[in-house]
């Protein structure tokens, strides 16, 4: 029987990005807020001290920063008609544990979204004709310009490093002119470019396309936030993706909000909890609070008046599967929400081996590189191409770290001598465009709970039922092909293309950028959450992150996610609390 | 003639003109007294030393205060009667504050820093005590000192007390500014910097000859702060003296170690013209008079300075700068940097061996830290570095010897096996 506690004004369930924005804005608005982590408390200057942060056997490869399979994974086959299994290893994705969630370990590209990505069916319907009926593409109930000033909130917390391409409708020169119209510049100049990403650069302009610099959560001076959080310019060690920063330098929950947050009355974080279930009243209209167990085994019900669900993008929808909140989706129905539209990226490269070119590619930062938006979205005319939506491509110089990092031409032995002195010879003279594209939602990919498998606590798994489909497919060969015709431009002595072929392999690491399966639109019969990321069936409960993107786009997620949170606190601080019910009526 | 200093500024006068027409020796429990007392209590950073650590309750004491003779138990100086001050005299009180000698005639020792608090007023010392009534009373008896001979004898203080200490009241110069006066006041009555901040002789007086030029304590250097240029605040501007105290931050440095918990809990308390008139009066006080003569820079091609660029280059640029510049009010500049040019080494040594973390407030939140390299770095690298940051950039101090940091390294492991 679990302790009844106190109650609390407001619970937010895990502790990352979108819990340390929600926490602050609402402490703010004198609410008394109680954040549970399942992780432990981790704190830049004690936890990612610069003299033992940039580890790189400790972090990336035994995974220090990540959750424990052995305490919660998910099951996984690439289609409706196969057994699942559960994933044993990290591999495809690294979801997250611990304070501050994946924005320790994150790289820091902090994109927003194209204005037609929000209304991806009704555009490319009304662009190309009907979509394929298995391609369940849905808008998002929630326009661009509705979250330009969110976007900027976030933008400013982190300090972003950038240039813009569109203020106010003004195309500016060295920017992204494909952007939305932005409200005003990036807070922080873009950072020092390096060698191999300005050789992106100029054949990407010789080739026709607007090379831009990538906008970077990586600070390229000094900054103090607008609460007044200190971070220190970026030394470029190339630490940053699964890494935390020591240097006060990449964004996160901790370089940003919790100095700010930690010291208030009103707020309250337990570490080392894991949330069990969701509970609510016998009419089923509101959430009564949480259940958590923590790491003693002791189960607590923790009452609130409100419930925002803020851990990673496959942790919501399962606990709303777990806590029997909304209908799960059936494929064969069509019918149901939670746990529909399960999406991911579809990632490919291209090295680019040079003989003459030393390019130091060790000195990098997260989102230290040159992009195109050429090819993102509808930035292009499809037709005849056979797929919608695309990617960015872009010369990252995110490190070149000694375990991870040994680029070798095509045909070089796997071991041995000769693949030593292929990784001698191309370490310093190897850059690398990568494509990130998107990934349409489609009728057979979907979470719901496995029927096996079980966690730690003895819920079940999460299983995740997912492959890329044609149009993905033909997407990313079309990215990439379009990324070896400016690597060719590139005078170098080698290109070599790695196309993402085939079924979805969950086993090779491609991009932690999962989203959907709690999305958000304007009917709730197709979606699991409103524009205030309300949901349709609890109104005091909201499910923040990219489990709300109804489809996945070309971007990476980070920038989205906390423009959707910015804008869910600031309806819940202008409306919700004056007048609790459905923002929306269904 | 009107009292040239104020606590309260010009409102303060009112206050003083009440306090007065009072009788001396009732404690007077108005709201305006007890909040002046309160006042004093943090610029005499009083919770600090009279509150043991890591949630002890507030003012019943119990604190570990290390000396070099020994160590020390603060009391409880919560109202309760029998284990607190609950049972003291207006008068008993005053006696304490202003002599030094408690209610059974016993005398204190000056880790109460009596020899400042002698030079409050009897008023404010009233206030004080009016302020100490309102907090909780907490039943907790007081520890005996742990003391080596001959201060583990009561008695000697007053032997102590007969060369080093002279009762009396702060007298303020008619020839400065009441800013000046009131600075005055703080820093020698209730503030006692120099407890910490002046050096002290083999029987722990302060060498009243060099006030403010810097002090051993607890196995840190506290820094001087007289207005010297090379080693004191002389660069620091009034302003810059103000917002260090008010947010434990400015372009130059952050509080760390005690000095982070006398900001947390005493100086970002403060008003902004007590802080002010703080700032004045130490910027005004004379150098050395004798200063010792000004060490040579150590050359650059010196193979120990070469040895401390390397160590420089791989384990502190990427904060601190190549140039020493660091990232003013996150990673402290080294260049120009007094508290790693004061001829005692300690701070300097102990920081690199064992890290350290700024204090922080509501108007500067970020903790900036420094990690510990005790693990990482050998005795004579972290001579050589810390001989090298005294000396690049234009700095000059004395270079620092590999068994400075061994010694530097045996208290600290002593320290922290202790608890302190």
């Amino acid at each position: 029987m679990a302790k009844k506690l106190p109650a609390k004004d407001v619970v937010l369930v895990g502790f990352g990005w979108t819990a340390a924005i929600l926490g602050q804005e609402l402490t703010d608005a004198g609410l008394d807020v109680l954040a549970i982590e399942r992780g432990a408390w981790r704190d830049t200057s004690t936890d990612f001290a610069v003299t033992f942060a940039q580890d790189e056997l400790r972090y990336m490869w035994r995974r220090a920063l990540f959750e424990e399979p052995a305490r919660e994974t998910v099951t996984f086959r690439n289609a409706p008609n196969q057994e699942a299994l559960p994933m044993r290893h990290l591999g495809s994705f690294l979801p997250a544990t611990g304070v501050g969630g994946a924005g320790v370990h994150w790289n820091g590209q902090t994109w927003r979204f194209l204005p037609t990505d929000f209304v991806a069916r009704s555009h490319n319907e009304q662009r190309y004709g009907p979509l394929p009926a298995d391609m369940t593409v849905q808008d998002w109930g929630i326009t661009y310009d509705e979250l330009e000033p969110h976007y900027d909130r976030f933008e400013y917390l982190c300090g972003i490093s950038g240039k813009a391409g569109n203020l106010k409708g003004q195309l500016q020169p060295g920017g992204n002119p494909f952007e939305g119209p932005r409200s005003r510049d990036y807070p922080n100049p873009p950072l020092d470019m390096v060698y191999g990403p300005t050789l992106f650069e100029a054949a990407a302009k010789a080739t026709g396309h607007k090379p831009f610099p990538c906008p970077a959560a990586n600070m390229s001076r000094a900054y103090t936030n607008p609460l007044g959080v200190e971070m220190g310019p970026c030394t470029y060690c190339g630490f940053c993706e699964k890494f935390g920063c020591g240097n006060n330098s990449k964004a996160s929950p901790q370089t940003t909000v919790l100095p700010v947050l930690m010291r208030k009355d009103n707020f309250e974080l337990r570490t080392e909890c894991e949330v069990l279930r969701v509970n609510f009243d016998a009419a089923a209209k509101r959430a009564t609070g949480v259940i958590y167990i923590d790491a003693q085994g002791e189960e607590f019900e923790q009452p609130a008046e409100m419930v925002i669900m803020c851990a990673y993008a496959l942790h919501n929808p399962r606990l709303l599967l777990l806590s029997g909140i909304g209908m799960p989706y059936d494929p064969k129905t069509g019918q149901g929400a939670v746990g529909k539209n399960y999406a991911y990226q579809i990632t490919s490269g291209v090295d680019v081996f040079f003989d003459d070119k030393i390019l130091n590619p060790f000195v990098g930062a997260g989102a230290l590189g040159v992009g195109i938006d050429d090819y993102n979205g509808d930035n292009f005319d499809h037709s005849g191409l056979g797929f919608i939506g695309g990617g960015y491509l872009a010369c990252w110089d995110t490190n070149a770290r000694p375990i991870e990092h040994h680029p070798t031409p095509e045909g070089t032995p796997k071991w041995g001598g000769a693949w030593k002195k292929a990784v001698a010879k191309n370490y310093l003279t190897t850059a690398s465009i990568s494509t990130h594209g998107a990934v349409m939602s489609h009728r057979n990919n979907y979470l719901d709970l496995d029927p096996t498998y079980r966690d730690i606590y003895g819920r079940p798994l999460m299983r995740m039922t997912f492959d890329f489909t044609d149009n993905e497919h033909k997407m990313s060969d079309y990215l990439t092909d379009r990324a070896t015709d400016i690597a060719k431009a590139m005078n170098a002595r080698e290109v070599h293309a790695k196309k993402r072929t085939g079924h979805y392999s969950i086993v090779p690491y491609q991009t932690t950028h999962n989203t959907g399966g709690a999305i958000m639109g304007a009917d709730p019969k197709t979606s699991v959450v409103n524009k205030y990321l309300q949901s349709w069936d609890l109104h005091n409960l909201f499910v923040l992150g990219a489990c709300a993107f109804p489809q996945n786009a070309g971007y990476n997620p980070t920038g989205t996610v906390a423009a959707l949170a910015y804008h869910t606190a600031a309806a819940i601080k202008t409306q919700y609390l004056k007048n609790p019910g459905f923002l929306v009526q269904a | 003639m009107m009292k040239i200093f104020s606590p309260f500024g010009a409102a303060g006068l009112a206050v003083a003109g009440l306090l007065a027409s009072g009788s001396a020796q009732a404690v007077d429990s108005s709201f305006s007294n007890i909040r002046h007392g309160k006042e004093l209590v943090d610029a005499g950073d009083c919770v600090s030393c009279h509150t043991q650590q890591d949630g002890g309750k507030k003012f019943a004491g119990g604190r570990a205060v290390e000396t070099p003779f020994g160590t020390i138990y603060s009391p409880n100086i919560t109202p309760d009667p029998e284990t607190g001050i609950g049972g003291w005299s207006d008068a008993q009180f005053y006696q304490a504050m202003h002599h030094g000698i408690r209610p059974d005639g016993k005398r204190l020792y000056p880790a109460f820093p009596y020899p400042y608090f002698t030079k409050l007023t009897r008023d404010d010392v009233s206030a004080i005590r009016a302020y100490l009534n309102t907090v909780p009373a907490v039943k907790s008896p007081p520890r005996a000192a742990n003391l080596t001979w001959p201060l583990n004898h009561r008695v000697f203080m007053r032997g102590w007390n007969m060369l080093f200490f002279t009762p009396g009241t702060f007298k303020p110069d008619p020839n400065k500014s009441a800013e000046w006066n009131r600075g005055a006041y703080l820093v020698e009555g209730a503030g006692h910097c120099g407890a910490c901040h002046t050096p002290k002789n083999f029987l722990g007086a302060d060498k009243t000859s060099q006030a403010l030029a810097g002090g051993a304590i607890q196995d840190w250097f506290a820094p001087k702060i007289s207005g010297d240029l090379h080693d004191g605040t002389g660069a620091w501007s009034v302003d810059d003296i103000v917002a260090y105290l008010k947010t434990g931050r400015n372009k130059f440095s952050g509080a760390t170690g005690l000095m982070a918990e006398v900001v947390a809990n005493s100086t970002s308390k403060l008003s902004d013209a007590d802080l002010h008139a703080i700032a004045t009066y130490v910027k005004t006080m004379k150098p050395e008079k004798n200063p010792p003569p000004a060490p040579p820079q150590a050359r650059m091609d010196d193979p120990k300075m070469k040895a401390g660029a390397a160590v420089f280059a791989d384990s502190c640029s990427a904060c601190h700068g190549g140039d020493g510049k660091g990232t003013p009010g996150l990673f402290p500049p080294l260049a120009g940097n007094a508290n790693v040019q004061q001829h005692d080494p300690a701070t300097v040594i102990r920081v690199i061996l064992d890290g350290a973390r700024t204090v922080a407030t509501d108007a500067k939140p970020t903790t900036s830290a420094m990690p510990a390299y005790n693990w990482k770095l050998k005795d004579d690298e972290i001579a050589a570095v810390a001989s090298y940051v005294r000396n690049a950039w234009g700095n000059h101090a004395p270079p620092v010897d590999p068994g400075q940091v061994k010694a530097m390294r045996e208290n600290l492991r002593e320290d922290h096996a202790s608890g302190s």
